[in-house]
């Protein structure tokens, strides 16, 4: 009935609805996450450093390296053979851009061996086969396994052009850059084009020591964890010789102080793509960040927002219209897919709703349906192994740490004039129009 | 109310049907916030010719209907549905596929009054012209998206080229010019006829407690005059078991080719315990022959002719069944070539005893994390009660396939006659 557009997760950490605990072991955090409700056990490995255009491509292909094959287990075909043995083990590799950093993101889900009707120690295995990908990769000479680094090119220039065949993310990647030109945080995650083929696996190699020395790691686990001894294990098996987890950079939220930009593109499509990038100053460790989310709510996260309503119910412009914010660099994308033809009515619809925020246009009752959605989605997120620890991660990205009581008595607490005050501080930076051709 | 326990899996199911015919089953999930409810019709887009309620003659009605319907459930004379869920702090929402049509919410708290607003919005039906026509805008956006979506295109490429007949080959939210033939009148017939009771399943998963929500839905339904209904009569036109085309190209604005393979099974009629057999080692067969442990997957990762979007899946339900192969490659024709062969090779080679028992591990595995989802569980047990199959069933019969079941099944469906192709090439 309508597009589920990714929601941002909210943040916080929970006394009681999450059992979280973290420790610190060598060069490692460990977060375990006590809970009986999976079927699976779930494991993720998020490694962070700043987003850099001198790093950005190397990062983008490290991941799909070290999936590719470990020293006893040398070639792709192994590694998923193993995975299959423990219990159809899953394995995925991931990037993301959180804030101004490049997270490496390796996650696996191993089922819980109190399902299987043979017992097993699957758990242990799945991270001892985790540690031998990130700290014993298929190596030759101080280099990686050439033959490795060659297909994991070819492939990763194939996946940043894929991003211009998915006209949304083409159009989002387009937006981010021109709202950042110099900036990291304009850099795409998956690298770029031109810089695949010079890359080495000796620099590769050289790099990836590096980035295990002085990238940030954190290593989550949630599951059925009580009976087994994860803290010994991972303290035996993730061996890094590091002194500690170094905290260094921290992202640097975009200004306040831009002018309007319009910036329309055109290609052979059916439907334009309409993505405008705003400015919010908000950060997931401001105050106003409950506010945010709250106005946010309103203006166009839900199928009650102003622009669902006004640019779909009422206008039919579009099947699609809704914003999203993101929690560190302070920015909010509202997002469309309408006819070429109703790009200029379509912009001023979205303006007018802004302009009804700051006018304080909406009721206690949209107040009060918004706050409940907050506190529903959240719930929700707390439901999924992975959702969880999106949102713990946030903490890591900020260094910040926000109790779930907290957090859902922030959200309670907004006030109307609060959203107005956080309607009038968003700024628009770049409208962004990818159109069809003209017939 | 029955209750069948899963001891393997530890789950408890409950199930009831009342008496104008619904069926109703529950899944506690104690430990979650979440309590995820879905309302389904056994109806979709690819019943467009039937006898509607009380008349003799058949009916043709224009491709997208069951979708455009499902959208216009949601609008009321006075009010919007996801305005109702909104205030009682749920989110809704819907989809229609080939063969059903599932309404739905999420919720964290007020779970009944949610649950009431579930069931009351999908039995009360309130259509008109105005919003009929209101409605063609945001829905052919809805078209143009997918029509942009070379990924859709190529999925839906492939099902096309092997139907002469069949409306599985239509796009299931019909064209811009199908949709405008939609009135309200017509929209009311579809709904007389595929909305009754005794054509729906009502399945609730969640932290609930499973005799108080029986006991609501009950007294909802007990409430509500509803009569018995004959079966519904649906005709589908004879199908040749070969494909319509073998190979067919569509040109987007994509810098990377895509290239979409599929085999059409010839005798899709299979229902209950032979169904869920038949996909199961279909699947497993397709692990085998294509997943990533294969020997197949590493030369072609390593001929560059995949990467990893490459992938594979088997769909099935009465009348219809395809498998689909494929993904992004630099070199189409070569990629159909090589694939086309290895399943030839496989289907004359013996599966050994050590594969089978890996990939079985690995099917097993993938089903228990499935399970970690109350979305995965009410959608697909849905489609399997359909389909006359348990879900929980899943587990004993991939533990009970043997390598002659296996081989029997990629005889029957990996036919020469049965393959075709779908390119996405980049234009200009």
């Amino acid at each position: 009935m309508y597009p589920i557009i990714s929601i941002p997760k909210q943040g916080g950490n929970g006394m009681t609805l999450i059992q979280h605990e973290a420790t610190v072991l060598d060069g490692i955090k460990l977060h375990t996450i006590q809970t009986d409700k999976y079927k699976t056990n779930t494991v993720v490995l998020q490694m962070k450093a700043p987003l850099k255009k001198d790093t950005v491509t190397k990062r983008a292909l490290l991941p799909y390296v070290l999936q590719s094959g470990t020293e006893n287990l040398p070639s792709t075909k192994q590694v998923r053979r193993k995975l299959e043995e423990l219990y159809g083990a899953s394995l995925y590799v991931d990037l993301a851009k959180k804030g101004d950093f490049h997270v490496i993101s390796i996650r696996m889900d191993i089922s819980n061996e109190k399902f299987l009707s043979e017992q097993s120690k699957i758990l242990s295995d799945g991270l001892q086969l985790l540690s031998e990908i990130l700290l014993n990769p298929k190596t030759e000479q101080g280099s990686f396994d050439s033959a490795i680094v060659q297909k994991e090119k070819r492939t990763l220039k194939q996946r940043i052009q894929s991003i211009y065949d998915d006209k949304m993310r083409y159009s989002n990647m387009r937006l981010t850059k021109e709202m950042f030109p110099d900036e990291p945080f304009g850099l795409h995650i998956y690298g770029e084009l031109d810089m695949v083929d010079s890359i080495t696996g000796k620099e590769l190699y050289e790099y990836y020591q590096k980035a295990i020395q002085e990238d940030s790691i954190d290593l989550y686990l949630v599951g059925d964890l009580e009976k087994h001894n994860v803290s010994e294990i991972v303290k035996k098996t993730f061996s890094l010789g590091r002194r500690g987890t170094e905290e260094g950079a921290v992202t640097e939220k975009a200004a306040l102080d831009v002018t309007e930009n319009e910036v329309i593109e055109s290609q052979d499509i059916k439907q334009g793509k309409l993505h405008m990038g705003y400015r919010t100053g908000i950060s997931y460790k401001d105050e106003q960040y409950y506010a945010l989310q709250v106005f946010n709510g309103i203006f166009g996260g839900f199928s009650h927002s102003k622009l669902f309503r006004n640019v779909r119910e009422k206008e039919s412009l579009a099947y699609y219209a809704a914003s999203r914010y993101e929690s560190h660099k302070g920015l909010l994308i509202v997002m469309s897919g309408i006819e070429t033809k109703n790009y200029d009515k379509t912009v001023s619809i979205i303006k007018e709703q802004l302009e009804a925020m700051r006018s304080g246009d909406f009721s206690e009752e949209e107040m009060g349906q918004t706050k409940t959605m907050i506190n529903n989605q959240l719930l929700e997120t707390i439901d999924d192994a992975k959702g969880m620890v999106e949102l713990l991660y946030h903490e890591e990205i900020a260094g910040y740490s926000r109790p779930m009581e907290d957090w859902l008595d922030g959200i309670e607490k907004v006030t109307k004039e609060k959203v107005v005050d956080v309607a009038k501080q968003i700024t628009l930076d770049t409208v962004y129009f990818l159109k069809g051709e003209e017939a | 109310m029955e209750k069948i326990v899963f001891d393997q899996l530890q789950e408890t199911l409950y199930k009831s049907k009342l008496p104008n015919g619904l069926e109703v089953c529950i899944l506690p999930k104690p430990g979650f916030n979440k309590t995820y409810a879905t309302f389904t019709t056994k109806y979709g887009s690819i019943d467009n010719h039937f006898v509607p309620l009380n008349e003799e003659g058949k009916l043709r009605v224009p491709d997208g209907i069951a979708h455009f319907l499902e959208h216009k459930l949601f609008e009321k004379e006075d009010r919007d549905v996801f305005q109702d869920f909104s205030k009682q702090g749920a989110s809704s929402n819907a989809f229609t596929s080939f063969t059903r049509t599932a309404y739905l919410f999420s919720a964290t708290n007020n779970i009944e009054l949610n649950l009431k607003t579930l069931i009351d919005f999908v039995q009360s039906p309130w259509f008109s012209d105005k919003s009929v026509e209101k409605e063609k805008g945001i829905i052919g956006q809805e078209i143009e998206m997918y029509n942009d979506n070379a990924d859709w295109r190529a999925y839906f490429g492939v099902i096309e080229n092997m139907y002469e007949h069949h409306p599985v080959k239509i796009d299931i939210a019909g064209t811009i010019n199908s949709i405008s033939k939609i009135t309200k009148d017509l929209l009311y017939t579809c709904y007389e006829t595929f909305y009754h009771p005794s054509n729906m399943l009502l399945f609730i998963v969640g932290p609930v407690e499973p005799e108080k929500i029986m006991e609501l839905v009950e007294g909802n339904q007990a409430a509500k005059d509803y009569k018995d209904q004959p079966p519904i009569e649906r005709f589908f036109e004879n199908e040749p078991p070969e494909v319509a085309k073998k190979k067919n190209v569509l040109k987007m604005s994509v810098q990377t080719p895509k290239c979409m393979m599929g085999f059409k099974e010839q005798n899709p009629t299979r229902q209950g315990s032979d169904m869920l057999k038949h996909e199961l080692s279909i699947n497993l067969a397709l692990d085998l022959m294509f997943g990533q442990s294969s020997e197949n997957y590493e030369k072609l990762y390593d001929e560059g002719l995949i990467d990893q979007s490459f992938s594979f899946d088997f769909t099935e339900e009465y009348g219809f069944g395809f498998s689909v192969i494929g993904g992004n490659t630099q070199k189409p024709d070569e990629l159909s070539d090589r694939i086309y062969e290895m399943v030839k090779e496989f289907r004359d080679s013996k599966i050994s005893a050590e594969q089978l028992e890996r990939i079985r591990k690995k099917k097993i595995g993938g089903f228990l994390r499935s399970l970690n989802s109350v979305e995965f569980i009410a959608n697909q047990f849905t489609r399997y009660q359909f389909n006359d199959m348990n879900l929980f069933d899943v587990v004993p019969t991939l533990e009970s396939l043997t390598v002659e079941d296996i081989q029997e099944a990629v005889r029957d469906h990996f036919k020469d006659e049965s393959f075709t192709v779908f390119q996405v090439l980049p234009k200009g």
